[in-house]
């Protein structure tokens, strides 16, 4: 299984020039290409998260007028979930680790994958476009009949730039299920897969469920702002909450899709760094698929105020319970792995306390807004955005940095500097708790969301969640810069750096172009360390 | 109790304290099981680190029962949040049959209130303290909300309809009204203040407004649109009398039935063709654009008066004599 | 390196034919999954007007024209007709006859998009496009009348939209077909195009009763 000649050359060294990348089949090249573009997209939504902070460092709306603050929250939030945190973590991790894992060449339908991302690229450019030519203000949820008939932005290109990139995720989503149903190495069954594997599967299938009633929703929207076609005007006969429940019934699973993956990662990581197989790893497997499933039937608890009926409201915020349970069996079994454990504190490990940290306090105010008395206190306040924050960033973003630092050894066959990264982590964690936390308060206290300006006895907590985010900020631009220079400086990485289980790591790094020489045949189970430390000393 | 604490909001309603209650409950939990976790991971963290380059741990197997307690504990603690919430959300969402209405449009960027009495407001509203009080809503161009912190209440705002929210005050005091729903420029400036008076100073407030009770501007518009020329008012015209309706089934033209309600009213003004009384014709007019949502109210209101509440009853008939207004039609 | 030759057939990441056939097939599935979502936001946009505003949509399904559409209905279902038979003769082999039920399956795809343009000329000119102009006799109620046409239009566009795609996939089967490209071995995508131009006419047939049918009396 481990490649042999030397003349093999690695999939970054097997041709060169631009067009063998902008026209390669290769899915861990792809991978890459995602790479680069989820980076750039991240760090422009960061560049508005940072403009709203630093306005909301003083009450009176005094570094921007209240139209450019409006669009910055609005291309924040639109730039950070369809162009970063969809793709993120399968369009990147998962394309390039995915096939390599389950012992295939490439992923069932590679020209696919390629296509997935220039619909992503040209989706962006569209959203760029709107954003150059004088931004959107409606908000990423788009409430008709504000973002219909009375927003003055460019609604129709962003709404337009989510439609193709939402195939974008249905092509990769469609792409992964194929590729895990039919190109699985002999011997590995489904439950030797990789609990990665299990969680982008669960994830495939809300991308290939959820996102083609997004497309319509703006399909639809873009139709009723150019003809007026009065599908959301009331003054037509239309209904604005139906928008709202065609919104929904993607973007609740759409926040399955980021953090699914995340999980995944995680499994990974404790796997890893603990040197043992993740306790209970048929929960946690079957939590992930019950996580998507559960995930569509949710999505009315965005509308508790809306208006909907008390029944309604009933049977959505009952359901959301429901799915919390899956989630809080995965933390728990995370931390069981720990248990008697061989642990170490390598930087992706201490990316994964993170997460489990972050996720639990963020999962757990996720009760707070489920249910319906508290909720309508706390709807559209900085209590919900401090809560899916920190899942969001506290919990994927999180999983995504330590996925990078625990594979860049084998992406790039370089380590990145150990003690940078978790100087890095380090901070990223503390600036994260000191941006977000102050936030639950604010909400609490009524703080609403989207709020330009507000009264002066906020100041304080926002003045301190904005000190956290100037240190949030530092912590993230440093692995930009280390994973930089790591690609020139970084010690040479072998194998198997990591000593981990996982077909990935019974390739070179970086891998060959081909993966495998021959098709690996799998005996053993995921997180089989008895079986590696027996082939070791045997 | 919370007014000390600058991490609560102060209570100023009656729902406030419960829901604050319900807030405690799901802070222990999420406390319990933060800091259970958080200990939990920093514990095998340190006792468990690895020693030696080489170790390699025995393994140890999933236990089915300790998944089953970590899925069935959660579980009911979960339920008991769903089981509470919804029973808060339950009174949250029943106002009291009696309770006064106070009318609020909203629109970009501004709250209209409308006391039955006539008095008009706009960014503020005065209430007196201890009486329940039942907002009927509505907007004239985007979707709102109208939350107000201290009370724990919020409810959206939309056009074409009417949605419904309402409160008790419990404490003077003066409030935040903030919009909750983002709807476009100036969304952060559609705020206002609750001001909560004792019941006398409430009085002398309302004493001091000008113009007619919103029923008598309402019946000054019925005139003046010629409502009257076809809803006779003393006998049955070539449209329905609007005596005793209010509050009672009405059946249409095609067989079903609807509530004679205040969005039922409103959309007989608006889109009269949408549901025809049975046995009459569909020849009313629309006024859509030739009546504010200001005269839909104070002509819902003076149709209202059209059918007399009942008077003052023992107690305990209260509830009959409702029902027997319900099944009059 | 590779050691498999990679055939017109065998794409280099598949290990056999079987394993090729059986992932385009679940591919299109899935694809074709992927497009009742996308269809059934507007069904269910369309569910819900429809019981709120059941008369005023009666009067105006009633002007769509039932022969022309239950004659639209039956030329696809001829048209899936062909296409079965053009997958069976790929299967067997006979490339004369796959290319000659290619060419009917578009000429009955053809048939319908023409009868689309002309009821959708037909509704223009009386007036029932939603916009500025529009005006349906026998109702008040010109809101709710006008969005049942603004999801007629929608609906029937999207449809006839996917239709054009599939007729530029026939096309494509065909120029390869003509090509020799298929044979008994290999006819998967003849198989998977199939597919998708079922999946259309199954909409269709959804679309049909939905839209023409509402409240309609013979007498």
């Amino acid at each position: 299984m481990i490649t042999a000649a030397a003349e093999e050359r690695d999939y970054l060294h097997e041709s060169y020039g631009i067009k063998s990348w902008l026209l390669t089949k290769d899915h861990k090249r792809i991978g890459l290409l995602y790479l680069h573009t989820i980076t750039f997209f991240f760090f422009l939504g960061g560049i508005f998260a940072t403009l709203i902070r630093v306005e909301l460092l003083t009450p009176r709306g005094d570094l921007v007028t209240s139209d450019t603050y409006n669009k910055l929250f609005t291309l924040h939030g639109v730039m950070m979930i369809f162009f970063f945190m969809i793709p993120s973590i399968p369009a990147s991790l998962g394309n390039f680790f995915l096939p390599i894992m389950i012992g295939a060449k490439d992923l069932a339908f590679p020209r696919i994958n390629l296509l997935s991302w220039y619909l992503l690229l040209i989706g962006g450019c569209l959203a760029i476009y709107a954003m150059l030519a004088g931004g959107v203000d409606t908000g990423w949820t788009f409430y008709t009949p504000y973002s219909t008939s009375y927003s003055n932005g460019y609604v129709i290109a962003t709404g337009l730039g989510i439609f193709i990139a939402g195939f974008s995720s249905i092509l990769t989503g469609l792409n992964f299920i194929v590729t895990v149903h039919r190109m699985r190495a002999p011997g590995m069954t489904w439950f030797r897969l990789p609990l990665f594997v299990w969680s982008n599967y669960a994830t495939a299938l809300i991308q290939v469920l959820g996102t083609p009633v997004i497309a319509i929703t703006m399909v639809l929207l873009v139709c009723e702002r150019v003809l007026h076609i009065g599908i959301f005007d009331p003054a037509r006969g239309g209904d604005p909450v139906l928008f709202q429940h065609l919104f929904w019934f993607y973007s609740h699973p759409a926040v399955y899709i980021m953090v699914l993956p995340g999980m995944g990662v995680i499994s990974e990581l404790i796997s890893t760094f603990s040197r043992k197989p993740v306790f209970g790893y048929k929960f946690v497997a079957f939590s992930s698929v019950a996580i998507a499933v559960l995930g569509f039937l949710v999505w009315g608890h965005h509308m508790f105020v809306s208006g909907q009926s008390v029944y309604a409201a009933l049977v959505f915020s009952f359901l959301s319970y429901f799915v919390a349970i899956p989630s809080a069996i995965k933390v728990f079994n995370w931390t069981a792995t720990l248990y008697k454990g061989s642990i170490s504190y390598a930087t992706p490990m201490l990316y994964a306390f993170g997460f489990i940290g972050l996720f639990t306090i963020g999962g757990l105010t996720g009760l707070f807004v489920a249910s319906l008395g508290v909720d309508v206190h706390v709807h559209d306040t900085y209590f919900v955005i401090a809560h899916f924050h920190y899942i969001m960033v506290g919990g994927t973003m999180m999983a995504y940095l330590g996925g990078l630092h625990y594979w860049w050894p084998k992406m790039t066959g370089r380590m990145y500097p150990e003690g940078f990264a978790k100087l890095s982590a380090l901070t990223i964690f503390l600036g994260f708790n000191l941006t977000f936390f102050p936030q639950f308060i604010l909400g609490y206290l009524g703080m609403p969301r989207r709020y330009h300006n507000y009264p002066d006895e906020f100041q304080v907590l926002h003045v301190m969640s904005t000190a956290g985010a100037s240190v949030l900020a530092v912590g993230y631009l440093m692995p930009l810069i280390y994973f930089m220079w790591s690609l020139r400086y970084g010690k040479i990485a072998g194998p198997n750096p990591w000593g981990a289980t996982g077909l990935e790591w019974q390739t070179s790094s970086p891998p060959p172009a081909h993966n495998f020489d021959e098709t690996p045949i799998v005996t053993h189970d995921a997180y089989d360390y008895a079986a590696l430390e027996a082939a070791k000393v045997g | 109790m919370g007014s000390e604490l600058p991490l609560f909001p102060v209570q100023a309603s009656t729902v406030a304290a419960s829901v604050d209650h319900l807030v405690y409950y799901l802070l222990a939990v999420a406390i319990f099981f933060s800091v259970g976790i958080f200990l939990s991971i920093f514990y095998f963290a340190v006792r468990y680190r690895r020693r030696s380059e080489f170790e390699v741990p025995a393994n140890v197997h999933g236990g089915m029962t300790l998944e089953i307690a970590w899925t069935v504990i959660p579980f009911g603690l979960t339920m008991i949040m769903f089981v509470w919430g919804a029973s808060t959300f339950f009174r949250m969402s029943r106002p009291p049959d009696d309770a006064p209405q106070v009318y609020v449009i909203g629109k970009q960027w501004m709250w209209k209130m409308q006391h039955m009495e006539g008095q008009r407001e706009i960014n503020e509203l005065h209430l007196p303290l201890g009486q329940a009080v039942k907002l009927t809503m509505t907007s004239e161009d985007v979707i709102h909300d109208f939350f107000v912190p201290a009370f724990r209440t919020k409810a959206d705002v939309l056009p074409g309809r009417y949605t419904t929210t309402w409160f008790q005050p419990t404490k003077p005091g003066k409030y935040h009204l903030f919009c909750s729903q983002y709807c476009g420029t100036n969304h952060s400036q559609m705020i206002g203040w609750i001001y909560v008076m004792e019941p006398q100073d409430y009085q002398a407030w309302l004493s001091g407004g000008t113009g007619g009770s919103l029923a008598s501007s309402g019946e000054k518009l019925f005139q003046d649109l010629a409502c009257a020329n076809c809803h006779h008012l003393n006998d049955q015209g070539r449209c329905p009398n609007l005596r005793n309706l209010y509050g009672s089934q009405v059946s249409l033209t095609d067989g079903t039935h609807v509530l004679f309600d205040e969005g039922y009213i409103r959309e007989s003004i608006l889109n009269p063709s949408a549901k025809i009384v049975a046995g009459y014709q569909p020849i009313m007019p629309t006024f859509q654009g030739l009546v504010t949502e200001e005269n839909v109210l104070q002509l819902i209101e003076y149709i209202k008066t059209l059918t007399p509440k009942p008077g003052p009853q023992p107690a305990g008939a209260g509830k009959s004599a409702q029902s027997k207004k319900l099944s009059k039609q | 390196m590779d050691s498999h030759t990679e055939t017109l057939a065998l794409r280099e990441q598949f290990e056999t034919p079987a394993q090729q056939k059986e992932a385009s097939t679940l591919g299109m599935w899935i694809f074709l999954v992927t497009e009742v979502m996308f269809f059934g936001g507007l069904f269910l946009a369309y569910t819900i007007y429809r019981k709120e505003f059941a008369g005023a949509f009666a009067v105006a399904s009633n002007t769509l024209d039932v022969v022309i559409g239950a004659v639209n209905t039956a030329v696809l279902l001829c048209s899936s007709y062909t296409m079965v038979l053009a997958v069976r003769a790929a299967q067997m082999g006979s490339r004369r006859a796959l290319i000659v039920f290619l060419i009917l399956t578009m000429v009955f795809g053809g048939v319908f998009l023409g009868v689309k343009a002309y009821e959708w000329n037909q509704k223009f000119e009386e007036h029932h496009v939603p916009g500025p102009s529009f005006h349906l006799d026998k109702t008040t109620e010109q809101g709710p009348a006008q969005l049942f046409f603004s999801l007629y239009f929608t609906m029937t566009g999207l449809h006839a939209l996917h239709m054009v795609v599939g007729m530029g996939i026939m096309l494509t089967l065909l120029l390869h077909a003509y090509a020799g490209r298929y044979t008994p071995e290999y006819y998967t995508p003849v198989d998977v195009g199939g597919l998708y131009w079922h999946f259309v006419d199954i909409i269709w047939i959804f679309l049909f009763p939905l839209l023409y049918l509402i409240g309609r009396h013979y007498h």
